[in-house]
């Protein structure tokens, strides 16, 4: 849905706990997400990033605190509402995780065969829209994912994402497991859909190239917290050490000696 | 949802011109009511001169409102109607441009007919049979060829491994080995009593009962359920590796996914076989001479002095050796079925459903072929 930018939080995320077995792995977490924006989520591994974007999805349950999304707390809306917000939103998972035994074009059409009651025309057309807008050629229609590539599989779970032209997309590590080549083009077409699509993007990453190219803001998590959140200006200023070594870092000099 | 007050498209007579004014969320949730609007505004227009369409009252445009009016401009131009578009807001043009470059034709798949599929279908079951066979002959023989490696070199032996799947396929097997076995066997005898009971033949009873469990329904009966117990087990397990590119693992470490995987769970079953068809026919004898002894009231000391003199230990070999030939069958098709698991669940399911079906067959035909051999040479 295209509306014009509004700088009002369509995630907003407050004091949110969860205790993974008997271990605090979001301790008062809070974090707004604002509309078309894209948002880098980044932290060391095992810091619990994922972890919050399922809290948010509401596939992890939390201890306390509240999380509202696109203006509806969650836990308590009715089932109906908040099927609702779960049709405005699209996930793309770290693996793909596609249906392993609907063809691709069938995994792309699910969503709306779910949701909507669209001729059989209507699906194919709009699904094959969704295919090339991700860059896949045509011929990929009938295959299944295993006889897919990596990047392929990427690509097309980011058009089952994108199926109801959702408001928010989650993405969990999109160019993880892509070469250098294949993440930038990912990272491109992120940003292109982004913007003719009206998008919010919530994007879980350790890709220092996408956080450059691509990320409007960043929000760092350490110890169950957002430690530092802000522009890549902000990232390189901060004094945190680990968002220090992460920056500013081997690698990150890399990406910044890239960009320039 | 649909705005009621404003319709999504507004069509108005003008001359020889029919102009449309679009309006409201041309969004996902209205896609099914526009695409009706849309197809009816062609059908129309193909009575008039010019079709004039004014976008200017859209609020929300999503991809597939972008691609309903796509279709629009397309099945006009294709009907050679004029069609022009005005006001259309410019936050909507990247997504419009997205909808223009979509679904242009490419070269379609040619479709085959009914006949042509079905001959097609039956082409591909009769490679499909002739497959299995060399697939499962292949295993077969790399099995042997494992078996003498491992025979010239006895340290190779999974030794660890031969042990665990031993207490999960015999072990663990027992009670319900055991429980089935006996409900057979007092089944058998309950029926047999009823029967000859008429001739007053009822002592008959423990000959086909001894007979029939030594010689046949033990061994069968223990293969039938280790092949929907064990054999599925191996399937699933060995799919499940095969999914997740275990098996390639082993094999770019250079080790043989046969001696490391199959080896050692087809070496367990064919040792565990004898060891339940033993203890399975036992038990259906014991079921059935509680029967006997409940039911017709033959006392054990009847029952066994009976069982003595019927059963010869040719009655209980015929049995027993039969049972490591089923349980290679059983290990041997479960482990190519396996090995055949393609990346998505469903073949997962597909093959394991396919090896418990093929190792039942396979193990009745190997019996049957197994009472001709038998008869044959007299025993």
């Amino acid at each position: 849905m295209l509306s014009p930018i509004k700088n009002d939080a369509v995630i907003r995320a407050r004091d949110v706990v969860v205790v993974l077995n008997n271990q605090t792995v979001l301790n008062q977490l809070s974090l707004d997400v604002m509309r078309g924006e894209v948002l880098g989520f980044v932290g060391g591994s095992g810091t619990g990033k994922t972890v919050l974007m399922r809290t948010i999805l509401g596939l992890v349950p939390k201890r306390a605190g509240s999380i509202e999304v696109l203006g509806v707390d969650l836990d308590k809306a009715s089932e109906r509402d908040r099927r609702a917000i779960e049709r405005r939103w699209g996930v793309l998972f770290q693996q793909g995780a596609l249906f392993s035994s609907l063809t691709v074009l069938q995994n792309v059409q699910f969503p709306m065969r779910e949701y909507l009651r669209l001729s059989k025309r209507l699906m194919d057309e709009i699904a094959m829209t969704k295919l090339e807008m991700v860059g896949l050629p045509a011929n990929v229609r009938d295959k299944f994912p295993s006889e897919l590539s990596g990047g392929m599989i990427k690509r097309v779970a980011l058009a089952r994402a994108l199926a109801l032209d959702p408001e928010i997309v989650f993405l969990d590590e999109p160019t993880s497991g892509l070469d250098p080549i294949g993440a930038g083009d990912f990272d491109e077409l992120i940003r292109t859909l982004q913007q003719t699509l009206g998008l919010t993007v919530y994007m879980v990453t350790h890709d220092l190239d996408s956080l450059h190219e691509i990320c409007d803001r960043i929000a760092v998590l350490s110890e169950g917290k957002v430690i530092v959140s802000g522009t890549i200006a902000t990232m390189l200023q901060s004094e945190h050490p680990w968002v220090k070594e992460y920056f500013r870092g081997k690698r990150g000099r890399a990406a910044i000696s890239a960009q320039a | 949802m649909a705005l009621i007050d404003e319709p999504l498209l507004r069509s108005v007579t003008q001359g020889d011109r029919l102009q449309l004014a679009a309006g409201g969320s041309w969004t996902a949730p209205n896609a099914a009511d526009l695409e009706a609007l849309i197809d009816d505004a062609v059908a129309r227009g193909k009575q008039f001169v010019r079709v004039e369409l004014n976008m200017a009252g859209v609020e929300n445009l999503d991809t597939f409102g972008a691609w309903l009016l796509e279709r629009l401009l397309r099945d006009c131009a294709e009907a050679g109607q004029g069609i022009s578009v005005s006001g259309l807001p410019d936050r909507f043009r990247g997504i419009i441009d997205e909808a223009h470059q979509s679904n242009r034709p490419s070269e379609e798949q040619p479709h085959e007919g009914p006949l042509g599929s079905a001959i097609a279908g039956a082409e591909r079951a009769v490679a499909t049979i002739s497959q299995d066979v060399v697939l499962n002959v292949a295993m077969f023989g790399a099995l042997v060829f494992a078996a003498l490696r491992v025979l010239v070199k006895p340290g190779s032996l999974r030794l660890t491994s031969v042990v665990h799947h031993l207490d999960r396929v015999c072990w663990r097997a027992v009670p319900i080995v055991l429980l089935i076995t006996v409900l057979i066997g007092a089944i058998i005898a309950q029926q047999g009593i009823f029967h000859f009971r008429r001739f007053g033949a009822e002592v008959y009873v423990v000959d086909m009962l001894g007979i029939l469990v030594m010689r046949e329904i033990g061994v069968l009966i223990v293969a039938i359920m280790i092949a929907g117990r064990s054999g599925s087990a191996y399937t699933a397990e060995l799919g499940a590796m095969k999914m997740r590119e275990e098996v390639d693992a082993l094999h770019t470490m250079g080790l043989d996914s046969i001696e490391v995987l199959v080896l050692p769970r087809v070496l367990a079953l064919v040792i565990a076989m004898p060891i339940l068809t033993f203890l399975g026919s036992m038990a259906a004898l014991y079921g059935g001479g509680m029967v006997c002894w409940l039911y017709a009231g033959m006392s054990p000391d009847i029952f066994l002095g009976r069982l003595r003199e019927i059963i010869s230990i040719d009655h209980f070999e015929v049995g027993m050796s039969k049972a490591p030939f089923m349980a290679l069958v059983i290990g041997i098709v479960a482990s190519v079925e396996g090995l055949q698991v393609k990346g998505s669940a469903e073949s997962l399911g597909l093959q394991t459903t396919a090896s418990v079906v093929k190792s039942i067959f396979l193990v009745i035909v190997l019996d049957g072929i197994f009472a001709m051999f038998f008869a044959a040479i007299g025993k």
